[in-house]
């Protein structure tokens, strides 16, 4: 039986709500509940059969679904509540919660705190605007991870991957193991755009070609997919006239990008980054809504899961403390901002007093790629508080560093620090 | 082979055809419906602007512009009849420029010739005040009281079910291929599911209306040229346009406009390109460009992040000059009972505004029928309504409450973007006229058609339908023949499969 009040409702059961949730509970909050869309816990790690997460965190190297299910087995130990097959429809600034199940029906409480956990989706062909016909056998690469390892059905037999995003690489790889013949993977950009270790594992093994700075300029089939025309892009990503080429195939796989699904924050009044397309979070990952917090990808789109569950800990610890009133002394936030060649840098803001109680870690993407030494800069003003140097750093890979506490004095009379990659 | 005998055959199930057979339906016919395609309206209905037109547009005197107005005047009660979201919004004509101004003024007149009523000029400045995110460089518009927008799905499945309830048979995927011939009198067709015969034949069958009125060995100059539109549809989250705003129109078409929908998204569109192929509903580069620029002529501030689909379709642009002598149109419609061959009614070039008309002519064949001599009798218990099903986003709360309350398959969300619940999509795969294909739920319910354009949707569907019709996944498709999702099961369902087998 649902209770009208929670302390804290986590929105969404992937990686993010889980470890929010188990994270909420130890800190104390009693009532916790979580609301799941699909059938089981897990989101989207359940359809991720391949392994490479907890590398980081648990320091093994585990499957999807493994590395949920133990997400799962402490939430069900803490005495987490659970609302599966449940849609949120509509979320208030005031944390007012409406959502509606199969088997509940039309659900309606509230919440002393709210963790946004709602992930991301895959961008679109529209979103790119593929010319060309409409036909069957053209996917997100997501979608047909779906049909493959949920439902046991091959979406294709002869596949063009548009992307060099991960789930893209993975899908060819997934697709290659059962049968299908993969033709290439092509990616716009001059670099890939996700991890190196799974071109490496995914395409590379596997005889894959990778195409880049090459598109698909058509669609052709009126039914099914029957063939793509691909064509070279110049600096500007245009086609280049001439370089056409016709390839055979029946399905077209799009890894194009992730997008923050945020319609429900938008519903609260939730401020959205146009860059990262998620919430403006400070250090506590709390959103500009008091109380509504949030956690993984509906932030911004991290590389790796271990990432995700880091800072949902996070959000699930501040959101307990939020909802049993643990109210702190609030000095003031110093915004940070994305100097050369960093996208965007998350959290947004940092309250100037929370280099009193530990480092505050930062994440970033850059806009290109540096394959050689580089170092990875906060500063405030002209000093320099924070410095990391990496061998290399890539778009697909973000990049993380530790603001340290002896910068507390700088930081109080900061009126902003920015974040920048130098080269050496 | 089906040795029944039919009274009348309608050839081609798209808004005309559909209409047709509705307003057919009222007499005492034995009427059968059919189309090549695995669902209804999936030519020219499926993919065009949506726009009720008042009738300023067409050639005064002609058979377009006779049958614009009329069709006009008919949808408040058809709509209600029928459960079609159709609105009543009006539309604009933009004059952008002062060099536009002598557009308007021409098109005010040709709509007083029409006879269509509540049109207004209005200035610049006004038209700024009704849209604020118009060109500041408007000079003026004409304001049409009458247009509107309709939902062009509904409007050929809403008449094809009453119909259907009414009597009327449908039959799907079935091609025609020739008439049925008794000397100069049609007495049925050849299909592609064998004979099937009939007092008469009507040809409504859109773009390919010459290839069927030839196979009568009528019309033979008669030539349908395909003319693609091309459009962009907007998330109704970043933008949303309250109006119909056309630009002035050019000798070919109407010109790209930005209009909303009935179901809240902006689109733009279309262009006009003649092609020859009557299936080609691609897209192009070029095309969507010369979308995107016609549209920012209307609304600078449009950006092209926030599309979230794009789509084209054809209009069946004909050759047939007008018949009325001195009207100088000579694309207007065919909508004929030809003197050459008996038992045929023939239709021809119904492009635009043929959404709008589409009642209009379906009362025009009645008429002609009655002309030729056939007596129409009324059904006594013939019943005009067809009540639209629910949608659950379209719900005040309260009333969600109720229906999920009734049937908790309403409360589990399928399509997250667009809130279409398994409640909807199994009405519409139970309904007189079953959804078998995922377009035909897309076109009923809506899903599929917002941000993630299916992403999440497609393997729910494709599970839902496969369950309720009782076959493999495997026999899912977009929209029947050749279109199919899936192409085999995985190596370990199929080890699996072979283990039961055992």
């Amino acid at each position: 039986m649902l209770k009208q009040m929670y302390d804290v409702v986590v929105i969404g059961s992937g990686p993010a709500g889980l470890a929010a949730a188990v994270e909420a509970k130890k800190q104390g909050a009693e009532d916790v509940l979580v609301i799941e869309r699909a059938q089981e816990l897990g989101g989207i790690l359940q359809q991720c059969i391949h392994n490479g997460f907890g590398v980081e965190i648990f320091k093994e190297d585990l499957p999807g679904p493994a590395y949920a299910q133990r997400f799962i087995d402490e939430v069900y130990q803490l005495g987490v509540e659970i609302l599966l097959d449940a849609m949120v429809l509509d979320l208030s600034s005031g944390r007012r919660i409406y959502a509606t199940s199969s088997q509940s029906g039309i659900v309606e409480l509230s919440a002393r705190a709210v963790v946004l956990a709602m992930g991301c989706r895959e961008r679109t062909r529209a979103q790119i605007h593929l010319p060309g016909s409409r036909p069957a056998g053209v996917y997100t690469a997501g979608t047909a991870q779906r049909f493959v390892n949920i439902e046991g059905y091959m979406p294709g037999s002869r596949c063009v991957v548009l992307g060099s995003g991960d789930i893209g690489m993975i899908m060819a790889r997934r697709l290659t193991f059962e049968g299908a013949q993969v033709e290439r993977v092509l990616e716009i950009m001059p670099f890939l755009t996700g991890l190196m270790r799974n071109y490496v594992q995914c395409l590379r093994d596997f005889d894959i070609p990778l195409q880049l700075r090459h598109t698909v300029s058509r669609i052709v089939g009126n039914n099914r997919v029957e063939a793509v025309e691909v064509v070279q892009v110049n600096e500007n990503r245009e086609p280049i006239a001439g370089t056409e080429e016709v390839i055979p195939c029946d399905t077209l796989l799009l890894s194009v990008g992730l997008i923050p699904e945020n319609e429900l924050s938008r519903k609260a009044g939730v401020a959205l980054d146009p860059i990262t397309g998620g919430p403006y979070v400070d250090e506590r990952m709390q959103t500009n809504i008091s109380g509504i917090f949030a956690a993984g990808n509906v932030v911004h789109v991290y590389d790796l899961v271990d990432w995700v569950t880091e800072a949902a800990y996070l959000a699930g610890r501040s959101a307990a403390h939020y909802a049993l009133e643990e109210r702190r002394r609030f000095a003031g936030r110093v915004r940070l901002e994305s100097g050369n060649n960093v996208r965007y840098v998350v959290p947004h803001a940092i309250d100037r007093e929370s280099l009193a109680e530990a480092d505050q870690r930062l994440q970033l993407r850059v806009s290109e790629p540096i394959e050689e030494r580089v170092s990875v800069e906060v500063s405030a003003g002209e000093e320099r508080i924070a410095r990391s140097v990496h061998r290399y750093v890539r778009p697909g890979e973000m990049v993380s560093i530790d603001i340290p506490q002896k910068a507390y004095d700088t930081v109080q009379r900061a009126e902003s620090l920015r974040v920048s990659i130098r080269s050496g | 082979m089906n040795s029944k005998a039919y009274d009348v055959i309608i050839v081609g199930a798209g808004v005309v055809g559909c209409m047709i057979a509705r307003f057919l339906s009222r007499y005492k016919l034995d009427i059968l419906l059919i189309d090549k395609e695995a669902d209804l309206c999936m030519g020219t209905t499926a993919s065009n602007t949506a726009i009720i037109h008042a009738g300023y547009d067409p050639v005064p005197g002609s058979l377009k512009a006779a049958m614009n107005v009329r069709g006009n005047r008919m949808w408040d009660t058809l709509a209600a009849e029928l459960g079609i979201p159709f609105e009543r919004r009006g539309d604009y004509v933009v004059a952008v420029g002062k060099e536009e101004l002598p557009s308007l003024d021409a098109l005010y007149d040709k709509g007083m010739q029409n006879g269509v009523p509540g049109m207004l000029l209005i200035s610049g400045d006004e038209l700024r005040r009704r849209e604020p995110g118009i060109n500041p460089e408007v000079s003026g518009a004409l304001w049409a009281s009458t247009g509107g927008i309709a939902d062009p799905f509904a409007a050929a499945v809403a008449p094809a079910e009453n119909a259907v309830r009414n009597g009327v048979e449908v039959m799907l995927e079935t091609e025609f291929q020739g008439f049925l011939m008794d000397g100069s009198r049609v007495v049925g067709i050849q299909s592609s599911r064998g004979e099937l015969r009939s007092r008469w034949v009507v040809n409504s069958a859109g773009i390919y209306s010459d290839a069927v009125m030839h196979k009568a060995g009528i019309r033979p100059e008669f030539k349908i040229t395909p003319r693609r539109g091309e459009y962009y549809v907007f998330d109704r989250a970043d933008i949303a346009i309250n109006n119909v705003l056309f630009p002035v129109p050019t000798k070919v078409s109407k010109g790209i406009l930005v209009t909303t929908t009935v179901h809240g998204n902006t689109i733009i569109g279309p262009n006009a390109q003649n092609i020859d192929d009557k299936e080609d509903r691609s897209v192009t580069r070029e095309g969507l460009n010369e979308v995107w620029q016609g549209a920012r002529k209307l609304l600078p501030q449009l950006e092209l992040k926030h599309a979230i689909a794009v789509f084209a379709g054809l209009r069946p642009a004909g050759n047939a000059p007008c018949a009325t002598a001195g009207v100088d149109c000579k694309n207007d419609y065919i909508i004929e009972i030809p003197d050459s061959v008996s038992g045929l009614v023939n239709l021809g070039g119904i492009e635009s505004p043929g959404l709008v008309s589409a009642p209009a002519i379906a009362e025009r064949v009645v008429e002609l029928l009655q002309d030729a001599g056939e007596r129409l009798v009324e059904k006594h218990d013939w019943d005009p309504i067809r009540s639209p099903r629910p949608r659950f986003r379209e719900l005040p709360k309260e009333e969600q409450k109720i229906l999920v309350h009734n049937d908790p398959s309403y409360g589990r969300i399928v399509c997250r973007c667009e809130s279409v619940t398994e409640g909807e999509i199994l009405a519409e795969i139970r309904a007189p006229i079953p959804a078998r294909t995922y377009d035909a739920l897309k076109r009923r319910t809506w899903l599929g058609t917002g941000r993630c354009q299916g992403g999440f949707d497609i393997p729910r569907v494709v599970e839902i339908l496969s369950r309720e019709l009782g076959l493999s996944p495997l026999e899912m498709s977009k929209k029947g023949v050749g279109s199919r999702f899936l192409t085999r099961p995985t190596k370990e369902v199929e080890a699996d499969h072979a283990e039961a087998d055992v």
